[in-house]
């Protein structure tokens, strides 16, 4: 069995929900980081064997990961294998020079830090703890403990978001000149507190969010970043700024997730750890896996990911083993319909079928 | 039977007023049906349950009464049925002309009161439901005497419900209405006024015996369609089949044919023996056509053979029934049926969704058009708006003969109704000094949308309707199409008069655009006479269709999401290379849907 070469660590503490997030999270409990960061480690040991001992990539997700007690999240890095890339996510609110040094000298080389926005209303609207201030302080203390890859995260399409606040949320994010963006349309999700409070006003904006999609990539093309990813984007240049962890679940590899919540896809089969962070912890004090739920990958599934999740990139898609998964009528269509590009053996998405993305996928796959 | 101690009669009412009950009450006191048989309403066969114990359809039930013989022969309740009814009619001497104490004279009741006085039947008039609180003896009394020119003191008054005054009616049937008048050693004839389907034994004919003998083993020919068969057997209902062996002139009964196909034997045909055959058939034999077209789909495709299968079935008890194979774009599989009206279709469509359990779906009636092609003197029938050729010389609609009758305030709206269906107003007459009968001359197409509706929400309920279709008549017709990216969608094609031509096609195309969702590009809705662009809309493009995030905590769920949104993608139609949910097309074509509109 050949070892996973990444691996993503889940914590999942914040200090408060976001009313659009979905993630698996817990608000406070300050008191349960050491814990956490044994059991952490604990399973680590339990699923050692699965990857490789130096691994491409290691990534913290959360939650907030930069809210877990200092001491607990130095332990943590320390005991982590080293690799080529190792990014965390962080919240503005929670960096301080102190941090941004810790960071640094856990070997921790890439940052992703969870702007949102640069309008103080949109982030209160979202939630957010953080005010445009404190983005901007975040991302300087960052860079001056030497962290040179640093990634910011933008949500469009906030409720009141006007096409203008859009433009000047994106030259507020490329004036600080990151290495890499994500930009992610809001999804608000049919009954959460967030779509009863603002759905109604999304919807009136409907029309105009439709645009927002091409202004982001409009936008951050002609800065100079690179459209790599339906919702990255990266600087252009020598130097290879994606995402490489990321980049592995796109290109369907496999990876090892630690943590509450953790997904792993292991040699066609996936398995996600138990949401309940008293049940994990609890299992791993007695030394045994948390509860988890699994999935089979037939050749199908896997097929089916591989198109889905390869589409996504702005690489080619190598098709070898592919055609099985593909509708071959619809490609014609599609490619007739300026969506899709055949060259050879590898099909490419056209930037107005990176637009429709999703649909496309849907009617390509048989 | 001597013919002088016969007596053949009909009941005519509306719906409601009472018929079954005193078909019932007779039977009681005839003793035909002892009380611990007695069934309510013993005459309607169709519910399956009270099937049971009555081999076949009792469409004519024989009764002794004081040493007469009386046969009382069932009919159709409604206007679609007209031709059944009065072959009913023409296998009588009399008819009860039964009327709501409470409610007066209806439309329907109307038309089958003329149709009996035109079949010079004798009316015996009969209010009902005279020991309801809200009845008007009088009043009803006097509407009935007008209508027939008789006296009110003629009439008579009745409860069916608790038998009061049923007796007289029996003793009124004797005295009042004529004894038949054939001629007992002419060779035979009957007229066949109904016929049934039975599983084992074929068709089997109703038939009131003209002249001369029938017997069993006879060798029998249909004198119209030329069919010809062996009486298996004959007799008459009681309200069971009883077999005989001769039915006489003036006799009422059946004969079983063994015929497999009801198609063989036509309501209102005359039956001959072929050895001693009459020259010329009873009077009044008309092929009946189906006047109403709609096409008919499974919701299901999958359950395309079972609605073939039960089509098959119903058509073995309903002669009028057309069908044939019908492919939509659109809906798939189905068929193209044609009925005698609206509500003809209603009743095939309650019987294929609850005796055969069917989910269907049924586009918008259109009517028959006749049209004549380009230097042709021929005229080709059209069932289906997109066969109605781009040019034509000329072509037709039928028209109808609307008979309202409304309390006199409503008299407004339903000419302002009537007007802009294009009615042209007749006659218009006071049954009473509260009731108007007006008359008018329609085009059939006016009607078959949502005329009822319409009619009955502008006249609160209070209007009764009825129509006669009078002949084809030329239109200024002209066939909408409705073009989906540029590919005309086949079952969405209309007919209308030109002047409507622009209206119905926006609306059309107004609903479409609601329904198709938006593509990967823009989509043409048109509306187009032929090659003229009528009406217009456009589906934008989507400008996004994106999973916002998908890393490796998401990915199955993403591709399950995806899984159904291809899952939704074969639920859809392809029109001009346009993906549009079925749903869409419903929502303009079911009949159920347009009527709200």
């Amino acid at each position: 069995m050949a070892l996973a070469r990444h691996l993503y660590v889940h914590l999942p503490f914040c200090s408060s929900r976001c009313g659009y997030c979905d993630f698996v999270t817990v608000i406070g409990r300050f008191g349960e980081h050491a814990r956490y960061v044994d059991a952490l480690l604990r399973e680590f040991e339990l699923e050692r064997e699965t990857l490789a001992w130096e691994p491409e990539t290691v990534y913290l997700g959360g939650g907030t990961p930069t809210l877990t007690e200092p001491r607990e999240l130095e332990r943590l890095l320390r005991a982590l294998p080293g690799s080529a890339e190792l990014t965390i996510e962080a919240n503005p609110e929670t960096v301080t020079d102190e941090l941004a040094a810790l960071l640094k000298r856990s070997g921790v080389d890439r940052v992703s830090l969870g702007a949102q926005s640069f309008n103080a209303t949109h982030l209160e609207t979202l939630g957010r703890a953080a005010r445009p201030d404190d983005v901007r302080r975040a991302f300087a203390q960052l860079r001056a403990a030497g962290i040179d890859n640093i990634s910011l995260d933008l949500i469009y399409g906030i409720p009141g978001q006007t096409p203008d606040d859009l433009a000047r949320d994106l030259a507020e994010a490329v004036a600080l000149e990151p290495e890499h963006l994500s930009a992610y349309e809001l999804e608000a999700k049919p009954g959460t507190r967030f779509t009863h409070a603002y759905g109604a006003e999304l919807e009136r904006q409907s029309d105009s969010l439709e645009t927002y999609f091409e202004r982001v990539v409009e936008t951050l093309d002609a800065a100079g970043y690179r459209w790599y990813e339906t919702a990255n984007f990266c600087r252009a240049g020598e130097r290879d700024l994606r995402a490489r962890h990321n980049l592995g679940y796109w290109r369907g590899d496999d990876y090892l997730g630690l943590g509450v919540g953790a997904v792993s896809t292991l040699d066609g089969v996936r398995h996600r750890n138990a949401p309940s962070l008293r049940r994990y912890l609890e299992a791993l004090e007695r030394g045994v896996r948390p509860p988890r739920e699994l999935e089979e990958l037939t050749p199908e599934i896997r097929r089916t990911e591989r198109v889905m999740l390869g589409l996504r990139l702005d690489e080619p898609l190598d098709l070898t083993g592919l055609d099985a998964a593909l509708d071959s009528r619809e490609l014609e269509r599609l490619t007739a319909l300026g969506l899709a590009v055949q060259t050879g053996r590898t099909l490419a998405l056209t930037p107005r079928g990176r637009f429709l993305g999703g649909g496309v996928t849907a009617r390509l796959l048989a | 039977m001597e013919q002088s101690r016969i007596r053949n009669f009909s009941i005519i009412a509306h719906i409601d007023h009472g018929k079954s009950t005193l078909a019932d009450r007779i039977l009681q006191l005839t003793d035909t049906v002892s009380a611990r048989e007695m069934r309510e309403q013993v005459l309607d066969t169709m519910d399956l349950e009270r099937e049971r114990g009555i081999t076949i359809k009792a469409q004519a039930v024989r009764v002794r009464w004081k040493g007469y013989q009386l046969n009382l022969i069932d009919t159709p309740g409604h206007v679609d049925f007209t031709y059944e009814v009065s072959r009913s009619l023409q296998a009588c001497e009399g008819a009860l002309l039964v009327v709501d104490a409470a409610q007066g004279i209806e439309a329907q009741t109307l038309a089958n009161a003329y149709l009996a006085i035109e079949n010079n039947l004798e009316i015996v008039p009969v209010v009902n439901k005279i020991d309801l609180p809200a009845a008007d003896p009088d009043g009803a009394s006097a509407e009935v005497a007008d209508l027939i020119g008789d006296d009110a003191d003629h009439v008579l008054r009745i409860s069916a419900k608790t038998g009061q005054g049923v007796e007289a009616v029996l003793d009124a049937i004797v005295d009042r209405i004529p004894a038949p008048t054939g001629d007992p050693a002419a060779p035979p004839r009957a007229l066949i006024f109904d016929s049934s389907y039975d599983q084992y034994r074929g068709v089997v004919a109703f038939v009131r015996v003209v002249d001369g003998v029938f017997r069993p083993r006879d060798q029998l020919r249909a004198m119209a369609l030329g069919t010809r068969f062996e009486a298996q057997e004959i007799g008459f209902m009681s309200p069971t089949n009883l077999p005989v062996q001769e039915l006489h002139a003036g006799e009422v009964g059946y004969v079983i044919t063994g015929l497999k196909d009801v198609s063989e034997l036509r309501v209102g045909d005359t039956l001959t023996a072929e050895k001693n055959p009459a020259a010329e058939p009873v009077s009044g034999y008309k092929e009946v056509k189906p006047m109403v077209f709609a096409g008919l789909f499974p919701t299901e495709s999958d359950d395309y053979p079972e609605l073939r299968d039960a089509l098959d079935k119903l058509k073995l008890n309903d002669a009028a029934l057309f069908y044939e194979p019908e492919t939509s774009q659109a809906l798939g599989f189905g068929f193209r049926c044609g009925f005698l009206g609206l509500l003809h279709m209603e009743i095939v469509r309650e019987r294929l969704e609850r005796e055969f359990d069917l989910d269907l779906i049924v586009t918008a009636p259109n009517v028959a058009y006749r049209v004549r092609a380009i230097n042709d003197t021929g005229w080709t029938e059209v069932h289906t708006p997109s066969d109605l050729p781009d040019s034509f010389e000329e072509v037709e609609e039928p028209y109808i003969k609307a008979s309202i009758i409304v309390p006199k305030e409503f008299v407004g709206a339903v000419m302002e109704l009537n007007n802009g269906r294009r009615g042209h107003f007749d006659h218009m007459e006071y049954l009473s000094p509260e009731r108007v009968h007006l008359t008018y001359e329609m085009p059939l197409a006016e009607i078959v949308l949502d005329y009822y509706d319409q009619l009955k929400s502008r006249t609160r309920g209070y209007a009764s309707f009825d129509y006669d279709v009078s002949g084809f008549r030329p239109g200024d017709l002209a066939r909408v199409d409705i073009l989906v990216g540029g590919e005309s969608v086949d079952a969405l094609s209309l007919i209308v008069h030109r002047e409507f031509a622009f209206e119905r096609g926006k609306s059309l195309v107004e609903k479409l655009r609601q329904e198709i969702p938006r593509q990967m590009f823009d989509v043409a809705i048109q509306a187009a006479i032929g090659a003229r662009i009528i009406a217009r809309e456009t589906v934008k493009a989507r400008r996004k269709d994106v999973l916002a995030k998908c890393y490796g905590g998401d990915i199955s769920r993403k591709r399950k999401l995806l899984e159904k949104q291809k899952k939704g993608k074969k639920r859809m139609k392809q029109v001009g290379g346009v993906e549009v949910p079925q749903e869409a097309f419903l929502a303009v074509l079911n009949l159920n849907e347009t009527s709200k509109r």
